[in-house]
């Protein structure tokens, strides 16, 4: 079959490599019709996540057909399902109180061992996500192999398209969750930083949730415009003081809730945020926590803390005093998608959530490299790209968020 | 089978399970070295005690004690999930089972093995007979998890290394240093009660571990 592989710092080609195979007697097989580029892969192709290989297929945001499936899946060919990113087993501790991206049986034992020092307990495993995930083969390829399929794939009714669901694999719950743990009450006001598909979905969630006020904080004009006409408040970091125009729009009390949906890799040239950088490139496994820092000191006092964006590793001169002193509380970790796909289905379903104004560019799997530079390079035009493995080479169609830009 | 000494030694190190007529040692001992003793598990001690080292881990798996230790004690559901355990066969007329053991470099030894301690629902114990060509002890006990969640399993093992400091860092170069092998063996056993499978990101059958150890073989 043809997949997107990983072949070093910004370096990823689609190539011709064996297709999957039923494993395990609770795999299926699926034929992808959709697979997205998640802001998260970026961090894996540029390289600041270790433990990916040259020829490791990347891809965790996938949906498509059932083409095969293990004596132990509930799954039947022909049905169309989305995934959830992380992979659980439904069974242990953490799966029976819904915290399946915290699944202990899903990382194979021997790539435990390489998170487990780092980490003090192992990953759970991740669709196409480096090895320290597990090392399982993504879904940017036309066919993946889905361990425990009895739990995590939902089958989509037909008359639903796949630009509507595809994301219930991913940001939208990501979002979903990241508005959760911000705890919104309707008096709130709420900052989410980073207008990134997580970012957006955010706010289109603590909005459904009620929220007074929800301010978006990024640089790209184009990715405010969308928070915008989502019903925020923007706040571009190139032209104001985010701290005190945060205190000012909040009423000097500061926000109620904070939400980084930007992770490791900040953007921006604040002192502490250059300094991160050099430690990054240089490869002493720093993470850029630049938001993070100043979210914290922009949370008011007692208030709470959420963090949807991905951090890898360490970051100092971290604001403990900010933390203890204010009274903060902090909710974090990757999403347990399993526990919110159906209802935001539902939800799909009956036109409560749109999800398909985030869409730029439909590629073919074919140009999925061509679709990483640009979503890495333009991000301001390109705010998320879908791969169709049926395309036709150098075909590429235009999705809602790019004609809202041209309009 | 090959009897040549270096691998009888290679396959000291190949052992989930090491060390010479540990039992009732594997508990006594550390206790006994702590000036400040504390109730916390002996093989956690920071300081080493004596010539053995003495490893031990625990999981906390979602099924009842009786289950867990039913097969367990059943030896030949072992290889499921102990990786270098390649078999396991009773011996007739005895109560004695013969394990076959994959040792590096495409060796195998047999050892026969005969339980020193049983107590239902509660405790396994085995050595290995007199006069095996290699000795190996191990001990795995079952205790009810707080609430609804199952079982705690822990699995202690003694361990010499064979060949001294050397010995252990040839173990490591292959991976199959008894701490690490006894740790995989017990998250194996978790993977494979809790979820009736043992999880791998293997995209193609001939990529699996199983696959893999046996093309080296």
């Amino acid at each position: 079959m043809r997949a997107l592989t990983w072949q070093g710092h910004q370096d990823v080609r689609v190539e011709t490599v064996d297709d999957p195979e039923i494993i395990n007697p609770r795999d299926a097989i699926l034929k992808i019709t959709s697979t997205a580029i998640c802001g998260s892969d970026l961090h894996l192709y540029d390289g600041v996540i270790p433990g990916v290989l040259p020829g490791d297929i990347l891809g965790h945001e996938f949906m498509g057909e059932v083409v095969e499936t293990g004596p132990g899946s509930t799954l039947q060919k022909g049905q169309r399902v989305i995934v959830p990113f992380p992979i659980a087993c439904g069974q242990c501790f953490h799966c029976t109180i819904e915290q399946f991206s915290c699944c202990e049986n899903s990382n194979p034992v021997e790539k435990q061992d390489l998170t487990a020092p780092l980490y003090g307990h192992p990953l759970t495993g991740i669709f196409g996500y480096s090895h320290l995930a597990g090392g399982y083969s993504g879904g940017q390829a036309e066919y993946v192999r889905v361990p425990f399929s009895d739990v995590g794939p939902v089958v989509v009714p037909d008359h639903l398209t796949d630009d509507q669901v595809l994301f219930l694999t991913d940001i939208l719950p990501t979002g979903w969750q990241a508005a959760e743990y911000a705890e919104i009450g309707p008096d709130d006001t709420v900052a989410v930083w980073g207008c990134g598909p997580v970012g957006l979905f955010a706010v289109q969630s603590a909005i459904a949730m009620g929220a007074a006020k929800v301010i978006a904080i990024d640089h790209y004009p184009h990715r405010l415009e969308l928070a915008k006409k989502l019903g925020a408040e923007i706040v571009n970091f190139r032209e104001s003081n985010v701290l005190q125009a945060l205190m000012e729009m909040s009423g000097g009390l500061g926000v109620d809730a904070v939400i980084d949906a930007v992770g490791m890799e900040a953007h921006g040239f604040a002192a502490d945020n250059l300094a991160d950088a050099v430690k990054q490139k240089v490869g002493i496994g720093a993470d850029r926590a630049h938001v993070l820092r100043q979210a914290i000191l922009a949370c008011r006092k007692g208030g709470r803390v959420s963090i949807p964006g991905v951090y890898g590793g360490l970051a100092d001169k971290f604001p403990t005093g900010a933390l203890m002193e204010k009274a903060l509380k902090v909710r974090t970790g990757q999403t347990h998608v399993h526990k919110y796909t159906k209802m935001l289905l539902e939800k799909i379903e009956k036109g409560e959530l749109d999800t398909t104004f985030l869409i730029s560019h439909h590629l073919p799997l074919e140009d999925a490299a061509e679709g990483y530079r640009n979503f890495h390079d333009k991000q301001d035009e390109w705010t998320k790209v879908i791969l169709r493995p049926g395309m036709e080479r150098g075909t590429a169609r235009a999705g809602q968020a790019q004609e809202t830009q041209q309009a | 089978m090959n009897h040549n000494s270096t691998a009888k030694k290679a396959v000291g190190l190949a052992l989930t399970l090491g060390a010479v007529g540990v039992g009732a040692l594997l508990t006594a001992r550390a206790r006994a070295t702590k000036p400040s003793p504390d109730d916390a598990p002996d093989y956690t001690g920071r300081h080493a005690s004596g010539e053995m080292d003495v490893e031990g881990c625990t999981v906390t798996i979602g099924k009842p004690r009786q289950e867990l230790y039913d097969h367990w004690r059943d030896f030949q559901n072992l290889p499921k999930f102990m990786e270098n355990l390649l078999e396991v066969r009773p011996v007739e007329g005895q109560d004695k089972a013969n394990w076959r053991i994959r040792a590096p470099a495409g060796h195998m030894v047999d050892v026969v093995t005969e339980v020193a301690e049983d107590r239902k629902s509660e405790v396994i114990a085995w050595r290995s007979v007199e006069g095996s060509e290699i000795e190996t002890t191990g001990r795995v006990t079952f205790t009810d998890a707080p609430g609804s969640r199952g079982t705690r399993v822990s699995l202690i093992i003694g361990y010499k290394p064979p060949a001294g400091a050397m010995g252990r860092i040839f173990a490591k170069a292959f991976r199959r240093e008894p701490q690490i092998q006894s740790r995989h063996d017990l998250k194996r056993f978790k993977m494979l009660m809790e979820t009736g499978e043992i999880a791998t990101s293997a995209r193609t059958k001939d990529q699996t571990r199983k696959a893999k150890m046996e093309e080296e073989a």
